[in-house]
């Protein structure tokens, strides 16, 4: 039994040590306390809101997020907002629609069942307005790097001036969390850019930590059910193995052996 | 099958046994003789089972909402996450059911190469076994291809593209197994078909697998023939079935830890990126169960000579019957092969390792290193041991010990129980 415990420890070692950590220089992340990590891990419903105040007022006007819908912010699970903010919100986004049935496209404001509305037409449009780079979509960008969360939180406030001895081309800039360290993207936030309507302070700090709550949960919009279910359903799988170990230890005192 | 004396007690089931005996192998399979001493390391042939049916169960119900085309499937992906009914909870468990069906079978094969459970007459076990792998690798490539991220689209590049090192006719090969000029939709709807069809050949071959081993019957430990049944074997039901139900639950606690709280942990970052095949990622790394491979893949500079390395590195486990030359079946009783054991799992273990590395410097080294020593252990330590090796006396039997006492059956249970 100890002997079988000490197995699946060893097991679980093996394979997460295993999982790849690729970084070629490994770079040490700037560090917070996510709320959202751990067994019961949640999210904080006022940072999530907050942030996505930061996404639609700043990183929207380059970065795409195709995957969600506007129903998904009065989602449980997600930032919560009651239905009618979230069709206020919807409805302030002019979306495309048609054809009618004269056959012509026509513009209508957003409704709940729309998705997020994209801030370029196509990728080439994108990069053509990003001097040929291309804003990655940012549905599951927290899934997509390999620093996950603690990385875009560094990133945001990465930046820095160049060493001496590192020269920038027009329109890249320094980063000191970046693969390489050059980043087509300015430097998003400073401090006071937008103004959160619950009174809290928008320093550059703040809004990092807020939007990448909010892109955590765009990347995982079902993170706190799964850590409930999870709770439970490996609670259950623990008294069942201790109710099966007796029933093992009995049926097998019929036999001269060990199990 | 010795049980054919077996008759069902109603009239209705005898009228239907005479027809069809599914009853007589009900009656065969609860009653099957299996020796008492198995020790854990026993319960995974169960666990795989479990494995097989987890994949294809949640198989089916993610095939119901995929879409397998190249501009839909990574959103179809992402549908399933988050709009599904438990999508989320379904593909999870579909993506680490197949790292945990390889835990599973790893520790299989491993445990078999312990107790020679691959020596005569359990051969055929063992070879349908190796065919088993190969088709588990086979279908968890192609279904790491299907979410249609990067590491999806430039690990399909990348292994597919080992078939051009087939002199004269390899590039033909491979455009064929494009179906185009490049990895794209034709190379995804075909992937899609074949990873569907796969699980169901593997599920075939597992019956056999059973029943072959139903034949010779298990073997232990300890390594010997028992008489069955007799004083040291116990029936499958209900000694076996519990024993396995609760390795099984044990071994689902750990599924379970992967699925809700690190679900991500064993894939790669870049499969969360559509496939760009204008964009090929910093490093192509394959999943970790096949990084040993992988690793010897890299190690040998010739590209041909690399994929054959590779191959064989597999294949020569399917002669491993007639390598290894020793009568005794078990570790225990083989002290030589025992240490030599431990150092094959140390060099496949390695193996791994350098297979995640970029393949240069001192992890080059490393990986030409241990793949010489892979091959070494088949080739040359396994059939030179055989003649070579002073084995420990062998008892008789697992209950009752030689006349007069065995020292050694004390030492082999000693033993056993260090290394479950």
């Amino acid at each position: 039994m100890k002997n079988l415990f000490k197995l699946f420890s060893i097991i679980i070692l093996i394979i997460t040590s295993n999982s790849y950590s690729f970084a070629a220089e490994k770079v040490e992340y700037l560090k917070t306390d996510w709320s959202f990590k751990g067994i019961f891990g949640k999210f904080d419903r006022a940072s999530l809101q907050r942030g996505y105040q930061v996404y639609t007022e700043v990183c929207a006007s380059c970065h795409s997020m195709k995957y969600l819908s506007y129903r998904n912010l009065a989602e449980p699970g997600g930032p919560e907002f009651s239905e009618a903010q979230a069709k206020a919100i919807a409805a302030s986004f002019e979306v495309t629609d048609g054809p009618n049935s004269d056959g012509e496209m026509f513009t209508r404001p957003g409704k709940l069942s729309d998705k997020f509305v994209m801030p370029y037409d196509n990728v080439k449009a994108a990069q053509a307005a990003n001097g040929g780079a291309y804003p990655p979509d940012m549905s599951v960008l927290v899934k997509a790097r390999g620093g996950g969360v603690d990385y875009i939180y560094s990133l945001l406030q990465g930046y820095e001036e160049a060493p001496s001895n590192v020269s920038l081309d027009d329109g890249v800039y320094y980063n000191k969390y970046m693969y390489g360290n050059k980043i087509r993207m300015a430097a998003p936030l400073s401090d006071g850019l937008v103004e959160y309507g619950d009174g809290t302070n928008a320093t550059v700090e703040q809004m990092s930590k807020d939007v990448t709550t909010f892109l955590m949960w765009s990347a995982e919009p079902h993170l706190e059910s799964r850590h409930q279910m999870g709770f439970k359903a490996i609670v259950y799988l623990i008294i069942l193995t201790i109710l099966v170990y007796f029933s093992m230890k009995k049926i097998w005192s019929r036999v001269e052996s060990e199990v | 099958m010795s049980d054919h004396d077996y008759r069902p007690k109603s009239k209705v089931g005898q009228w239907f046994n005479d027809r069809l005996p599914l009853l007589t192998l009900a009656n065969h399979l609860t009653d099957y003789p299996t020796p008492k001493n198995l020790n854990y390391w026993w319960t995974f042939g169960g666990i795989l089972t479990f494995c097989l049916i987890t994949q294809i169960v949640t198989g089916l119900t993610l095939a119901m909402h995929y879409i397998a085309h190249a501009d839909m499937a990574f959103e179809s992906v992402e549908h399933i996450m988050r709009d599904v009914n438990y999508g989320w909870l379904i593909r999870y468990i579909h993506a680490n059911g197949a790292s945990m069906f390889f835990l599973a079978v790893y520790i299989h094969i491993f445990r078999s190469l312990f107790y020679g459970s691959y020596k005569a007459p359990r051969e055929i076990i063992w070879i349908i076994g190796i065919i088993i792998y190969l088709l588990m690798m086979a279908a968890a490539f192609m279904g790491y291809v299907l979410p249609w991220g990067q590491m999806s689209f430039w690990g399909a590049t990348v292994i597919t593209n080992l078939f051009s090192a087939i002199p004269l006719v390899g590039e033909g090969i491979v455009t064929w197994l494009w179906g185009g000029y490049s990895v794209d939709n034709p190379t995804l709807t075909r992937f899609f078909t074949l990873h569907y069809l796969i699980p169901f050949l593997i599920l075939g071959l597992v019956v056999l697998h059973i029943w072959a081993l139903h034949v010779p019957g298990n073997n232990n430990p300890v390594g010997i023939d028992v008489k069955k049944p007799s004083k040291d074997t116990v029936p499958f039901h209900p000694y076996i079935v519990i024993k396995d139900g609760f390795a099984l639950l044990m071994f689902m606690i750990v599924f379970a830890f992967f699925v809700f709280y690190a679900p991500n942990i064993l894939g790669h970052a870049d499969n969360y990126i559509e496939a760009n095949p204008m964009v090929t990622p910093a490093h192509i790394v394959p999943e970790w169960y096949l990084l040993p491979f992988y690793a010897i893949l890299r190690s040998v500079p010739d590209k041909l000579l690399g994929v054959v390395a590779m191959l064989s590195a597999i294949l020569i486990l399917a002669v491993l019957p007639w390598l290894d030359t020793s009568k005794i079946r078990s570790a225990v009783f083989r002290p030589l092969y025992k240490q030599f054991y431990w150092i094959l799992v140390a060099d496949v273990l390695i193996l791994g390792y350098v297979g995640a590395m970029p393949a240069e410097g001192l992890y080059l080294l490393i990986a030409r290193v241990a793949t010489a020593y892979y091959f070494l252990h088949f080739l040359v330590i396994l059939p030179v041991l055989g003649f070579k090796e002073k084995t420990l006396p062998v008892p008789l039997s697992i209950t009752e010990p030689v006349l007069g006492g065995s020292p050694n059956l004390a030492a082999a249970r000693n033993k056993e129980s260090k290394i479950e």
